[in-house]
């Protein structure tokens, strides 16, 4: 906290009493077609730099890029999952600005004519409120190439003494989100904008239009934000905060410039129309490049290509296609394993969802797989820091398990182990059972013989229990189940005890 | 001289190779001692690909002698304008800027001219990135009229049609923004014919104005323009700009053309494109190829495109301003010419900058500067959205002509070949030259210029024909029959009136 320190901050609960936060949002989401938007070189996360390239997609002199027709399909995906109008016809348009990671020192982008506009996402807040983000439009356009700054102490750019270029990304198709100002939320602000951008990454699994991974730049977010004085007032001057990478910076990043931004209208001050970069380690924000003097892109219609117009069947087809989108399916699920609110955002949290619904299907019932992946496999991910889908166990396994305890031949006590031996790789659970002797033990004749043994080590509590307490004959029972190594039917255990000192 | 090889029209020479009187590795050494001979004076080539148009040769000649089915103009060879990216040879544009670069890969029309098996003999010069009509832009040095060794050969694809002329190619591709086919086709007394835009690919033209750029073909004569422009034409998937329909019947039309029986042809003379500004001698040659035409059964009338007066400023507006976002790329970061600043910190952007003022010439700055201008914000609706406006209404004049005629004609530029420096000080005369042929460019509607006699300083005049959109067929039928016509009356092509260049052994 050094060259930031001095920027003066007003606590965010006072600042969202006294000003009204209004957001919008830019989120980019990669594609994940088999070539570029423009070309035929395969996109391949991780390849060698510069090796996934063609005369387009180094803009050679002479190259023209033709357009992806899958690409165009994902956006009207994403279009139509957005509750957009998709446009009958619209075009490229270059955006001009000279950087090198843009080989052509223009980006092939849409303008005035988007594909897709006017929609809506409603989003659901942490407490099963739903929110309405109001979408502005979806364009496509192609990414750029990626700098790697060398020598300096930070990678950034300032101090290096010189960068490399990798143009494997350069011409990645990209659907850019624009939201419309998004209003009304408050002090919720950076919640609604959190939950908007984990709803966005959601919907493009769900569409299978990228892998939609954050930690990749699959999807990226740019956050504006503006104050103003009351909801009545004309909107303040915004601040558009790019390098907003995870959900949590997302929040918040929000909760940051509401607080400096706050802090600079408390003094008298104006804020500066500017973009400013969000830095994880320190969650502040800086200044990058002053956008006032508006960056002229010089845009026009792009005469390399000719307008793309979706026929309406061709849009039909495409929305007859799109899957059930995660809150209908959520709350489709939700309906049908009665489970409680807090319960269900709780696995939708956790990621454990599509575990759940397989595990649902393969026979268990819905309070029992939410109690094993809530539960005992929560717990092994997260002390084994791994993500609950990927810890060795299947649902089917887990189905299987919960079938076993429903048929009596294990209880709950030889269930934790048998899936401590599913998790050791150790086979299925029924192998398991068989394999480590774990079935619960039904033989009278053996549980009365540890039973014998353990009221004869304990005569005082015998004789409690004979005076009518039976407070303590949990002692009695708990030495059976340690002598059986807890296979033996608790319950079963109990009766005979009673009987035997009775 | 009528056996030397160098004298004969490419469709003659491929009948030589096809009877095998003659080899191609023959007709391309002949060509190749010819550019040694005279190019010295001319300037026609940046590069003479020697080794490489030989190994084509040969590969012919070994494949023809085993029997293969070739192409109708393998073996004939070929020259090509620098601004058409070539594999593995140098590709300058005419630009200092792209000095030293070696393509890694080659035009669509490239590869259907290797495919064919034309031997490449070299690229030819240009103004830089085909901004000019005199060639004196280019970065390398002028290229010399063959009528005239200090005048312009036209431009910007001055070296192409100077090729040509010489003898130096029978065939050359040329490319056509605003006339760079066709107006140093005039002053060489060359025919050149810009296609329908969309007809030839564009994938590997480094582009100027990627709306109104076209390659085509540069002959000596109108059937040979039109075997060159079947071969290199029809649809490519890798421009989106590019016709996706066959091409009418071009070496048919021309064949058909050369009977000369224009019966039944309305044949309209745009009123705007003539009169004031038009030197007295192309003028009087535009009026005796009337009188031909008519004397072959066509029918002339006037016809009024009114919207043509607008048709260079709109153009100098749309060319400028496509060109400034085309030409971003020549930054010296991934190719080219990289040039360091002289002192201070060795940023990107100062490269960028320093690269740029260094390899850029003074027309591509201007043109660059006027369009980044144009697009700027605040002026963008004034500037290119009203030059887009001009050029629907100018599509509209045309419309409304070919209504009335089956093609349209004109001069194709309204002087002959000028002195070298006389117009370089002055942009706004070089421009005027393309008065005649930016209409065309602006429309997307093919046109074709041929030589139609010698003007009164005995220099050559062309005459252009322009056709509706992918009617090109008719060019070659008007232009067959108007040539055939022509040299009746001269006892021969115009270019045996030209001075023999001399040999410099």
């Amino acid at each position: 906290m050094s060259a930031h320190a001095t920027v003066d901050l007003v606590d965010y609960d006072e600042a969202v009493r006294r000003y009204d936060p209004v957001i919008g949002i830019e989120v980019h989401v990669e594609l994940g077609t088999k070539t570029k938007m423009f070309c035929a070189a395969e996109v391949e996360f991780g390849g060698e730099p510069n090796t996934q390239v063609t005369p387009v997609s180094l803009g050679l002199p002479g190259a023209l890029p033709v357009v992806n027709g899958k690409a165009v399909e994902y956006a009207i995906k994403i279009g139509l999952a957005l509750n957009c109008q998709i446009a009958e016809s619209c075009r490229f348009a270059r955006k001009n600005y000279f950087y090198p990671d843009v080989p052509k020192n223009f980006q092939t982008s849409q303008y005035d004519e988007p594909i897709a506009f006017d929609g809506y996402l409603d989003v659901e807040l942490e407490d099963g409120t739903i929110f309405r983000v109001d979408i502005e439009r979806a364009h496509m356009e192609e990414d750029a190439g990626k700098n790697t700054h060398v020598g300096g102490a930070t990678g950034r750019i300032h101090g290096a003494e010189y960068s490399l270029v990798d143009y494997n990304r350069a011409g990645i198709p990209l659907v850019e989100i624009v939201t419309r100002p998004i209003t009304g939320a408050g002090e919720r602000a950076p919640e609604v904008a959190r939950a908007y951008v984990q709803t966005l990454r959601d919907i493009f699994r769900a569409l299978d239009v990228s892998e939609a991974r954050m930690e990749r730049g699959n999807v990226r977010a740019d956050v504006n934000l503006s104050l103003r004085a009351t909801p009545e007032s004309p909107l303040g001057t915004r601040t558009e905060t790019k390098n907003v990478n995870s959900f949590r910076s997302i929040e918040r990043a929000v909760r940051y410039e509401v607080s400096r931004q706050a802090a600079v209208l408390d003094e008298g001050g104006t804020v500066i129309q500017e973009t400013r970069h969000w830095h994880e380690d320190t969650s502040v924000t800086t200044a990058g490049r002053v956008k006032s003097d508006a960056e002229d892109y010089r845009y026009f219609p792009e005469p390399d290509l000719v307008p793309v117009a979706p026929s309406r069947d061709w849009v039909e087809q495409i929305r007859a296609t799109l899957p059930e989108l995660p809150v209908a399916r959520r709350n489709r699920l939700q309906g049908e394993w009665g489970y409680a609110d807090a319960e269900m955002r709780d696995v939708v949290n956790a990621g454990a969802l599509d575990l759940i619904e397989a595990t649902v299907a393969a026979g268990a019932s819905p309070a029992a797989a939410r109690k094993w992946w809530m539960g005992e496999l929560a717990r092994y991910a997260k002390t084994s820091d791994t993500e609950i889908a990927e810890i060795a166990v299947t649902p089917a396994q887990i189905a299987q398990l919960q079938a076993l305890v429903d048929s009596g031949r294990i209880n709950d006590k030889l269930a934790r182990q048998v899936l401590e031996g599913v998790l050791a790789g150790e086979g299925d659970p029924e192998a398991v059972v068989v394999a480590r002797g774990l079935e619960v033990v039904s033989d009278d004749g053996a549980l009365l013989e540890a039973i014998d043994a353990a009221l004869a080590a304990q005569p005082d509590i015998v004789e409690k229990v004979r005076s009518g307490n039976m407070g303590p004959i949990g002692a009695i029972i708990g030495a059976v189940m340690k002598a059986t190594k807890g296979q033996a039917d608790a319950g079963r255990v109990r009766e005979l005890v009673i009987e035997r000192i009775g | 001289m009528t056996n030397d090889l160098t004298r004969l029209s490419a469709a003659d020479l491929a009948a030589h190779l096809v009877s095998g009187e003659v080899s191609s590795v023959e007709a391309t050494q002949a060509h190749l001692d010819r550019i040694g001979d005279v190019d010295t004076a001319v300037h026609a080539f940046l590069h003479v690909s020697t080794e490489d148009a030989l190994a084509t040769a040969r590969d012919i000649d070994s494949r023809r002698a085993a029997g293969e089915d070739l192409h109708p103009l393998a073996g004939v060879p070929i020259a090509v304008k620098d601004v058409v990216v070539t594999k593995g040879l140098p590709t300058t544009a005419g630009s200092k800027i792209l000095e030293g670069w070696i393509p890694p890969y080659d035009a669509t029309l490239v590869e259907r001219i290797r495919a064919a098996g034309l031997p490449i003999l070299g690229k030819t010069n240009m103004d830089e990135f085909a901004m000019g009509s005199s060639t004196e832009h280019s970065a390398y040095g002028n290229t010399h009229n063959p009528w005239d060794l200090d005048r312009i050969p036209g431009g910007s694809g001055g070296g192409s049609a100077a090729a040509v002329a010489a003898y130096e190619a029978p065939l050359a591709i040329g490319t056509d923004t605003g006339g760079s086919i066709r107006q140093p086709g005039a002053v060489t007394g060359t025919v050149g014919v810009k296609p329908t835009y969309g007809g030839v690919s564009r994938y590997g033209l480094i582009a100027m104005a990627s709306s109104l750029d076209q390659a085509g073909p540069v002959t000596r004569t109108v059937l040979d323009s039109a075997l060159l422009h079947e071969l290199i034409g029809g649809h490519d998937p890798r421009d989106s700009t590019s016709i996706n329909e066959d091409l009418p019947l071009l070496v048919d039309a021309a064949r058909q053309g050369a009977i000369g029986d224009l019966r039944g042809l309305r044949v309209g003379v745009v009123s705007e494109l003539s009169g004031e500004g038009y030197q007295e001698g192309v003028s009087a040659r535009f009026a005796e190829s009337l009188d031909l035409l008519r004397s072959l059964g066509a029918e002339i009338i006037e016809v009024s495109c009114p919207h043509f007066k607008y048709a260079l400023g709109a153009y100098y507006l749309i060319m400028p301003s496509e060109a400034s976002s085309n030409l971003a790329k020549f930054d010296g970061m991934r190719f080219g010419l990289r040039v360091e600043p002289e002192d201070g910190p060795v940023t990107a952007e100062r490269v960028m900058s320093a690269t740029r003022g260094q390899g850029f010439g003074d027309e591509v700055k201007r043109r660059i500067i006027l369009g980044t201008y144009a697009l700027s914000a605040g002026y963008y609706d004034a500037y290119y959205g009203s030059a887009q406006k001009v050029r629907t209404l100018i599509q509209r004049d045309f419309d409304a002509a070919f209504a009335q005629a089956d093609v349209l004609v004109s001069p194709t530029a309204p002087t002959t070949a000028f002195k070298f420096g006389e117009k370089l000080d002055d942009p706004l005369a070089m421009y005027l030259n393309d008065v005649a042929t930016i209409p065309a460019n602006l429309a997307g509607v093919p046109g074709m210029s041929l030589p139609n006699g010698l003007s009164d300083d005995g220099l050559p005049v062309g005459f252009q024909i322009l056709a509706p959109a992918k009617a090109d067929d008719r060019l070659y039928r008007v232009g067959a029959a108007l040539e055939a016509a022509l040299e009746n009356t001269w006892g021969g092509p115009l270019l045996a009136k030209a001075p023999e260049l001399e040999v410099a052994r």
